[in-house]
């Protein structure tokens, strides 16, 4: 026999009678206003957010925020002018120097303050994290309230990768003090649009 | 091997003991990662509602859990994800070394995974000339020092920064003496980021595999799995088979449960959902037994294996904070390691199970609802039973018996306790006596309950 047969023959004669799946596992979490909410939990974890008007006062924000930032990457249409570099290489080592990733968030949630993108948003599945500093556009409406809400809408296989990215990168491993930046992105910054 | 792990865990805690400063440090510092769980767990009002979701979705999976692998492998392999399966730790290790080898690599990155560390992955390549590096910052800071982790989710809690410092003086060069973290984490960064882009094979663990889809998710603060799988041509997935979840829509209970049960964060910062290799890449999972099966067929401990490994029992728990993870001479330390253990190994880990005050305060945190503390008092019964108890144990309770069967003798014998207490402590209050150590002796009532009721009848 198998290594695989005698492993799932041994489960099959262990495992309990069979028990029901469980239907009741989702919560209602209400919050007065899912954007403050938001980026309370944002600003927590060491992100930052900003609501903004339009793409014209995220190109103006940005020059403030960044100012004479080169390698910066975008799949934004709106905003491509501003990269001088690009996302979809065929080798992912060539986004080694890339320093600012500017990509759009289509789903966040209002109690953790975690966004998902996947292969659709970013064409390297590692640019969110080797990139130096990261922006994610996300918009208003596309705020759901918790985690149950947020898995009613996705996909997950959609795409081949998909992830949920709450703040920047960050670790406290050294004695429980909290480090910002610790292999991926040094900050977080979201605009978040009407 | 480290010293302490051929101590049992009474023996290793007193080591750990001597530095009475430190264990404050130790005890403290993990209290106040618990308090920033409590914090976060306060602001989720169906919090109990939510673990005992997530209690009820682990059941159903223990109790289908041939069927569910079954779909899980079928939908992986349709997404492109190659299978194998483990009985046992050394297969296991062999199957990533084949798998290493057929990459033409002979180093490897890695992130965080308990489950190599319960097959001792890293020692095993390491004979075989892999060179392997733990990407995980913590888990890197005590593979530079030799030493295994000694807490699941904050492997380098048992150091100080100027402990840091003084290890990455030696090993990234470092000024001497820097304690600052923010430093020190730069440092690191600068030289797991040339790992990173350098090593074609990388290895995370599964934190859930979903039966439904067929993929897996792995969740990182420090973004080191997805640093070093999204780099490399090969990802292999290590994961013990009771990560198994049915649907990707109970992804949204654990996820709300996991952070925040483990440090206080509302979510890690990276959830990755990996479904298919990115074009070019190999992508494999490595299906682990070891001792799983036997364990899932013990209708008293099968519970353990709906752990999701976020510590909180470790961060609670009044014996870790003050004995230390090495005390337990176990991959898991802390309470749900002590129950674990004894199935893998019944008469090394023999301890383990006694290594606790039974407070239940562990079974309290627990976000999937494994009754801990029962648990390990019914592990004492089996190893009693089965003779792997300690010796002197048997001696005291078989005493201890006699003198609760004789209402004469146990009469006597608190007489005795007594005068000896009040007239000559010098003959309880000295290193003979095993209970004197680290603790104050009672100050003895003049009379026993006993006399004192007979009195109060009388009157």
């Amino acid at each position: 026999m198998t290594t695989r047969d005698q492993m799932l023959a041994n489960i099959k004669a262990n495992q309990p009678a069979l028990r029901p799946v469980p239907t009741d596992f989702t919560f209602t979490s209400v919050y007065p206003d899912l954007t403050k909410q938001f980026i309370d939990v944002l600003t927590f974890v060491g992100g930052a957010a900003l609501i903004v008007e339009d793409f014209a006062a995220i190109r103006a924000s940005l020059q403030t925020q960044f100012p004479n930032m080169t390698s910066v990457a975008t799949t934004c249409p709106e905003l491509a002018d501003l990269a001088d570099v690009t996302m979809n290489v065929t080798d992912p080592h060539e986004l080694s120097g890339l320093n600012l990733a500017i990509i759009e968030g289509p789903l966040a949630v209002a109690e953790n303050a975690a966004i998902w993108v996947d292969e659709r948003q970013i064409p390297q599945r590692v640019a969110p994290m080797i990139t130096q500093y990261l922006v994610i556009i996300i918009h208003q409406s596309t705020i759901v309230p918790n985690m149950h809400d947020a898995y009613k809408l996705l996909k997950v296989d959609a795409t081949g990768f998909g992830t949920f990215i709450c703040g920047p990168s960050k670790t406290a491993d050294i004695e429980q003090s909290l480090v910002i930046g610790a292999h991926g992105a040094r900050s977080l910054m979201v605009y978040i649009l009407p | 091997m480290n010293k302490q792990l051929t101590l049992d865990h009474a023996d290793a805690a007193l080591e750990f003991n001597k530095n009475e400063a430190k264990v404050d440090w130790h005890d403290e510092t993990l209290w106040f990662v618990r308090t920033k769980r409590d914090r976060a767990v306060a602001q989720i009002p169906e919090w109990e509602q939510l673990r005992e979701a997530a209690s009820q979705i682990k059941n159903y999976g223990l109790s289908n859990m041939h069927d569910l692998l079954i779909q899980f492998e079928e939908n992986a392999i349709r997404n492109g994800i190659k299978i194998h399966w483990a009985a046992d730790g050394d297969e296991h290790n062999a199957i990533i070394l084949d798998i290493i080898k057929q990459a033409g690599a002979n180093r490897m990155v890695k992130s965080k995974s308990m489950l190599t560390e319960e097959c001792h992955l890293n020692q095993f390549l390491t004979d075989k000339r892999i060179e392997v590096i733990d990407s995980d910052l913590g888990e890197r800071i005590v593979q530079m020092r030799g030493e295994p982790p000694s807490h699941i989710v904050l492997p380098a809690i048992h150091l100080t920064k100027a402990e840091v410092g003084e290890t990455f003086h030696e090993h990234l060069g470092t000024d001497k003496g820097a304690t600052d973290p923010q430093y020190l984490t730069e440092a690191a960064r600068q030289h797991l980021r040339e790992t990173f882009l350098t090593r074609k094979v990388a290895l995370t663990g599964v934190n859930f595999a979903i039966a439904e889809t067929g993929g897996f998710v792995v969740c990182t603060n420090e973004g080191n799995a997805d640093m070093g799988v999204h780099l490399a041509d090969v990802h292999i997935a290590a994961m013990g088979f009771e990560k198994i979840i049915p649907r990707a829509e109970h992804l949204s209970v654990f996820l709300r449960l996991l952070a925040r049960s483990a440090t206080g964060q509302p979510i890690t910062t990276f959830s990755s959902h990996f479904h298919r290799p990115r074009p070019g890449q190999e992508m494999h999972i490595v299906i682990v037994d070891n001792g799983r099966s036997r364990q899932l067929g013990r209708p008293d401990f099968r519970n353990s294996l709906k752990c999701i490994r976020c510590a909180a029992c470790l961060n609670t728990c009044p014996v870790y904070r003050r004995s230390g993870g090495f005390s337990y001479h176990s991959a898991v330390a802390g309470p749900i390691g002590s129950i674990l253990a004894p199935n893998l190994d019944m008469k090394q880990n023999a301890d383990l199970p006694f290594a606790s005050t039974l407070c239940g305060s562990c079974s309290n945190v627990c976000p999937v609802k494994i009754d801990i503390h029962d648990q390990l008092y019914k592990w004492r019964q089996v190893l009693m039973k089965e003779g792997y108890g300690p010796g002197s144990k048997t001696v005291a309770m078989k005493a201890m018996a006699t003198v609760l069967e004789s209402p004469r003798l146990y009469r006597m014998a608190g007489k005795v306790g007594r005068g000896v207490l009040r007239f000559a402590p010098i003959t309880v209050e000295n290193g003979l006596n095993p209970w004197y150590t680290q603790r104050e002796m009672p100050e003895p009532p003049a009379e026993s309950f006993h006399d004192w009721y007979v009195n109060h009848k009388k009157a």
